[in-house]
């Protein structure tokens, strides 16, 4: 849980009160807390001026605005047809043995949460995985493992 | 058939003076401009293949005050990278190409819709946009352009779905018609264009319709973006002019085991080695947005298949019937023939629910999803059911 403040409406000033600044202002959110809570989406409503399930609704649609908790670091996986012939097996056994987790859960420290994605667009460097928005490519278990080490220390 | 071989081109990421082909643009009439597209017979470079001329004719055509240019740059087929490289290397072409198609349709205001799996671009581009719009106001041209970003939804790719995110509501595609040229985004008309389709309308433009009809063949003018993965010893991106058959890729790209190659990504087609030498790859044999898989021997098609099956059932957006079943149902289905659960023959009731999503799903993804089923299934029935 975090507390949304004044986010919201500093949010809605910046990209104005109308439908289209919905996904602009949901995707801030999503970028500074890595998920929505339900007093998040309650009041992005009350700034536009719609119903929260209109809100919910939308969020809960796309795959990136991430309705349930998620931890500071979220690793996406791509687990499509190439990604998945060259090794992604081997990068997820890695991660769930490096954060003591299982695909889909969240670290107790809400540190790191492991997900899978469909293809992020990099085939030709499979295996591949998204750390927040930065693309992590050709990867090794070895590679990985260094990776989240890395991220560990921050 | 005009088989025009294998022959790597350097065109899309040709460094180019942007204000100088711009110049040349702005100085042609909307008229001049859409005649140029429909002589060099540019064909959409996101994968469905449309006329660009007839498009941009058709948005011209409105009467409306107020048109868009729309950038889809969603790209989320499976095995299709083109558009990232484009955007990261080449970016001021694209700015150049939405400014030149504002002209033709009388647009004004431009958007490109950015797939949310690339924002670690948006930094860079922002700062290249910057300096763009500062040049377009130079030369005294009244147009804009901004960035909206997707939220990971392979849906989204789909046109009408695109102005849905857009407007800030759940990516379901529309009912057509009305059609984008005259009710797009914001119910106003609009030309969407793929990333690489704006980037050659800016080459033609630069070179003229005569020299860009050099290359290709009738149904598939010009080079194209290539993204090739799988089974090949050189996956990466490579233009390559359009009119070579499978076969002839594969000898270029091919680790010399290719059994097959999944050309179009996810929603298109499944060829396999007994039909490379008589397959063209362009729109008088496959068509492809640049998707390029190449599977060896070792690789087992049922996985393939249910690699695809899956994607399409989380990417459907369930808004119709025929789709988020259709899909969940193919699935489920091939696992049940796999596992024995099911006779072999019940491919056959499969390959009939293919068809009727083919014709009964409401947008795009649905209605390609049996494409990749029925030529795996058709090609390679054994390694289905065993």
């Amino acid at each position: 849980m975090y507390q949304v403040g004044s986010l919201v409406r500093e949010l809605s000033d910046k990209h104005g009160r109308v439908r289209e600044s919905l996904m602009p202002i949901l995707q801030a959110i999503v970028q500074k807390h890595n998920y929505l809570t339900d007093e998040a989406m309650v009041e992005v409503a009350r700034e536009l001026d719609i119903s929260a399930a209109e809100v919910y609704g939308t969020a809960s649609f796309y795959t990136f605005l991430d309705t349930q908790v998620k931890g500071k670091y979220v690793i996406r996986v791509c687990k499509t047809i190439t990604c998945s012939m060259k090794g992604k097996s081997d990068i997820i056994h890695t991660l769930e043995e490096i954060l003591k987790i299982k695909v889909g859960e969240t670290t107790s420290d809400k540190q790191f949460s492991l997900i899978e994605t469909n293809c992020i667009g990099w085939c030709h460097k499979a295996p591949a995985i998204l750390i927040n928005e930065l693309p992590y490519t050709e990867l090794t278990p070895e590679k990985v493992s260094e990776i989240i080490k890395d991220y560990m220390q921050k | 058939m005009e088989n025009k071989g294998l022959n790597k081109v350097d065109l899309i990421f040709e460094k180019i003076d942007n204000r100088e082909v711009l110049a040349k643009g702005f100085k042609m009439s909307s008229e001049e401009i859409i005649q140029e597209m429909l002589d060099s017979g540019l064909k959409g470079r996101g994968g469905a293949g449309f006329p660009t001329g007839m498009k941009w004719k058709f948005t011209a055509a409105e009467k409306c005050p107020e048109k868009y240019i729309v950038c889809n740059a969603d790209e989320g087929e499976p095995g299709t990278f083109k558009d990232r490289e484009i955007l990261d290397r080449v970016s001021n072409k694209v700015h150049g190409g939405m400014a030149i198609a504002g002209r033709a349709i009388g647009a004004k205001k431009g958007i490109v819709y950015l797939r949310g799996e690339y924002r670690y671009l948006l930094a860079k581009l922002m700062i290249e946009l910057d300096s763009f719009n500062k040049m377009i106001k130079e030369i005294g041209y009244d147009f804009e352009i901004e960035y909206r970003m997707g939220s990971g939804a392979y849906i989204c790719g789909e046109e009408s779905a695109l102005f849905e995110s857009i407007e800030g509501k759940r990516g379901e595609p529309r009912n057509k018609p009305p059609y984008p040229t005259v009710s797009g985004v914001f119910e106003k008309p609009t030309s969407i264009n793929n990333v690489e389709t704006l980037v050659t309308a800016m080459m033609i433009i630069q070179h003229g319709a005569k020299n860009f009809i050099q290359y290709g063949t009738k149904d598939s003018r010009g080079s194209k973006v290539f993204s090739i993965s799988g089974d090949t010893p050189t996956p990466g991106i490579f233009e390559l002019e359009l009119g070579m058959t499978v076969q002839q890729f594969v000898n270029e790209f091919g680790d010399g085991d290719t059994k097959a190659v999944q050309v179009g990504g996810a929603s298109g087609f499944c060829v396999p080695r007994k039909k490379f030498a008589e397959t063209i790859i362009g729109f008088e044999g496959v068509p492809t947005g640049g998707s390029m898989k190449l599977f060896n021997s070792s690789r087992s098609m049922y996985n393939v298949l249910h690699n695809y099956l899956d994607f399409f059932t989380e990417e459907s957006c369930g808004q119709c019937t025929p789709c988020r079943v259709g899909c969940q149902q193919l699935l489920k289905g091939v696992e049940k023939v796999k596992k024995g659960e099911a006779k072999s023959t019940y491919l056959n009731e499969l390959m009939k629910l293919a068809d009727t999503m083919k014709i009964a799903a409401k947008c795009g993804l649905g209605q390609s999803v049996g494409n990749a089923f029925k030529s795996i299934v058709g090609n390679f029935k054994e390694e289905i059911i065993y």
